[in-house]
């Protein structure tokens, strides 16, 4: 392999932010090797480490070292050679510090995409050059633009087994561009790159004079995501309540949080939900003293200049902006359960923000095929991995926005009741 | 709203942040949570996060010390005062007293680490901690590299790595049944890196061993092991006195420090930057016992 280029610098580290993206795409696609080669040029995989991979290939009798082991941990997937679950890695540059979850692409992959892709700022997917956009792309896009994945980045991969043919990669874009429009999808980018060699990887190649776009760890460094968050719909959901007992501190009362939407202030006018109630930010206080504002995602404790009746589960918002009292629900659900299918009476635990209620199904208005985004209006219920537009009744109001302008405040998750288990995670398109 | 202001949020407060909103998740849902202190660098920081999500107010649970009897001084020392200085209240699960008792059997070669196991699991059990929070973090080791920030424990507080619930948004699920538990990682998405550098940000102190410093080491399968009560030097091993710091901190029978001539903090994040081998490979014995070590471990009830 050839060098690393870059390393993370100990001093410029901390001026450093943070993204976090999904992978998706199966091993063919070559998406371990291209996740190896980002951490192999960051210097992020470490001699030992590379030193088990290499000894696990030679017993296997792999040809060539096999990136792939550095990301598949466990026993069972060593063994089947199979990825099982949503995989963290980490890699810095000088400039951010990264969070990929590496989803694997065959099984469970609608499960594990959907909960990698929850969290990401942006999503990266690979197709092989050989073979141009299979089904699984289609899906993949999709599922992306479905949780509002701000950025989509395509990676055309194995280009060196084209010869580097532009009219491949032409195609190739073309054909996911207009796929693409039809979804709503998010800031597409879309680079020719091979994993194996290291081309567009850390740097651009002269294997592609043709191609006028950035490398792919240039775009992952400068994309911008400072923008991305909602910044104007104030929304607190209040966590904890902070009321120590002691002797030291007395009176105190705060509400705990992180800021999932818009920037509080000291002196704002805010409402509280449910109740309605109405009062100023005193202060925004944190452990290292009181700050001028806040916004998502920082942890702080909002002080109120009027004494009301607040706990947990509770919403901080503005008089003249406030999410939906709903308990009306209209979402896509993607179910996670293998055990049972999400039915229609079904009664589940359903978590949102920092509330908790119960709710039940009201009915299935339809199951949409994740391949053809065809609806099948007669499916009646969701099985595992499969993804619907459901109605649902809640038992308290949710304080809930619509997922597309609120990641936050409009997405929840079902709860099976006997087991305990996550089964469903939801986006809401309609609370009243 | 003006766009022109950047709204920009450090890594290190991001990751802060994270952390702080996970332990008020679980102060607020759990009954009984605790704190799993050992005095390494990673339980240190986790500590400074639960004095900040709690602030004013002091770290509203315990912490529980799993004491495999074969401690650094320096350590036990550092624990203590840390305790004393924030009014904490702190369990100690001995493994020495489990030996003496006999719920475990002290091993042929003497090592304690599989056996602090069922001390853990005992010592929730007695005081019914429902919730743990751990240091691991993802990028230690390829099985927890695959942990959740709630990984939920059946009742022998075993990990099963095919049945993890699915964690989307910020919205962790620590239900359970009575006897189940959730082992915590707040830490999770922090690297070595983030560790060093947000201790060098809060200035929090650590345990001198941390630093660069003279000691009396044996050179063992290339790891540099202090000689003193747990390690004995065999037949045919000479020890030597070299300039060495410790990388992680676990049991002293098991622990190798590293060469190493950073005595300060900002030494220490220019070593770890530079550094081509993991912590975990560089300086613990048990890891080096299979490529599974560490997954087998965790299905028992390790953190």
């Amino acid at each position: 392999m050839s060098q690393a280029v870059l390393e993370p610098d100990a001093a410029a580290a901390r001026g450093m932010d943070l993204l976090r993206f999904a992978t998706a795409g199966s091993v063919d696609d070559g998406k371990s090797t291209l996740i190896g080669r980002l951490l192999y040029d960051t210097k992020t995989i470490f001699e030992d480490q590379l030193e088990a991979v290499e000894t696990a290939s030679a017993s296997r009798g792999d040809e060539y070292t096999n990136l792939a082991l550095l990301t598949d941990g466990l026993r069972a997937e060593r063994e089947q050679g199979i990825t099982i679950d949503v995989a963290y890695r980490y890699f810095a540059t000088p400039r951010r510090k990264f969070i990929i979850a590496d989803t694997p692409g065959h099984i469970q992959y609608t499960r594990n995409m959907v909960t990698g892709a929850s969290t990401a700022d942006l999503a990266l997917i690979l197709v092989d050059a050989r073979k141009g956009l299979v089904e699984q792309s289609r899906r993949h896009a999709f599922l992306t633009s479905l949780l509002r994945v701000p950025h989509l980045v395509l990676c055309v991969n194995k280009m060196d087994l084209v010869d580097w043919d532009k009219a491949v990669y032409d195609r190739i874009a073309d054909e996911f561009t207009s796929f693409a429009a039809k979804l709503d999808a998010p800031d597409l980018t879309i680079i020719p790159i091979s994993a194996l060699n290291g081309d567009n990887i850390a740097s651009r190649s002269d294997k592609s004079p043709w191609y006028e776009g950035s490398s792919l760890l240039h775009h992952l460094e400068h994309v911008h995501i400072a923008s991305d968050r909602n910044l104007v719909d104030t929304r607190f959901p209040v966590q904890y309540v902070i009321r120590p007992q002691s002797t030291t501190v007395t009176d105190y009362r705060g509400y705990a949080g992180q800021v999932a939407s818009g920037v509080l202030k000291p002196g704002d006018d805010v409402m509280v939900l449910p109740s309605g109630m109405t009062s100023k930010i005193a202060s925004i206080e944190t452990a290292d003293g009181p700050v001028d504002e806040a916004f998502p995602p920082m942890s702080v404790t909002v002080r109120l200049t009027d004494e009301i009746d607040i706990s947990r589960g509770d919403m901080i918002c503005r008089p003249n902006n406030a999410p939906a009292a709903a308990q009306d629900i209209e979402a896509m659900i993607c179910w996670m359960d293998e055990t049972a299918p999400l039915r229609v009476g079904g009664k589940y635990t359903i978590k949102h923000t920092t509330r908790t209620a119960r709710t039940v199904i009201r009915n299935v208005q339809y199951r949409l095929d994740v391949n053809t985004l065809h609806r099948d209006e007669a499916a009646g219920e969701l099985a595992l991995n499969e993804i619907g537009r459901v109605k649902l009744r809640t038992t308290v109001p949710l304080l809930a926005d619509e997922y597309r302008r609120n990641r936050t405040t409009g997405g929840f998750i079902l709860i099976d009741e006997g087991t305990n288990r996550t089964v469903g995670a939801g986006m809401i398109i309609e609370a009243r | 709203m003006s766009q022109t202001k950047p709204y920009r949020v450090s890594h290190l407060d991001a990751l802060e942040a994270e952390s702080i909103f996970i332990m008020r998740e679980v102060m607020a849902e759990f009954e009984r949570p605790a704190l799993l202190f050992s005095g390494g660098k990673d339980s240190i920081v986790m500590l400074r996060l639960a004095e900040k999500a709690f602030a004013p107010g002091r770290i509203p649970f315990p912490v529980m010390h799993v004491d495999t009897g074969h401690n650094f001084p320096e350590v036990l020392e550092y624990r203590d005062r840390r305790v004393a200085t924030l009014g904490l209240n702190l369990v100690i699960a001995s493994v020495q007293e489990a030996i003496d008792t006999g719920l475990v059997r002290e091993l042929p070669d003497g090592t304690r680490n599989r056996i602090q196991t069922p001390v853990l699991l005992a010592a929730q059990e007695k005081y019914r901690f429902d919730a743990l929070f751990g240091g691991a973090r993802r990028d230690e080791e390829k099985a927890r590299a695959k942990e959740r920030m709630f990984s939920f424990r059946d009742e022998f507080g075993q990990w099963d790595p095919k049945n993890q619930r699915p964690e989307l948004w910020s919205l962790y699920n620590g239900r359970h049944h009575p006897g189940e538990s959730i082992r915590v990682f707040p830490l999770s998405n922090w690297t070595e890196l983030d560790v060093w550098h947000y201790i060098a940000r809060e200035d929090i102190p650590l345990p001198s061993i941390y630093y660069a410093h003279d000691r009396e080491v044996v050179e063992r399968n290339g790891m540099f092991y202090a000689v003193n009560e747990f390690i004995k030097l065999r037949d045919g091993e000479t020890s030597e006195v070299r300039r060495v710091r410790y990388r992680t901190v676990g049991d002293a029978s098991q622990t190798a420090a590293v060469l190493s001539e950073a005595d300060t903090v900002d030494k220490v994040i220019d070593e770890v930057a530079a550094t081509r081998i993991t912590e975990r490979g560089a300086t613990r014995g048990d890891d080096r016992v299979s490529e599974a070590a560490m997954e087998d471990r965790k299905r028992e009830g390790y953190f």
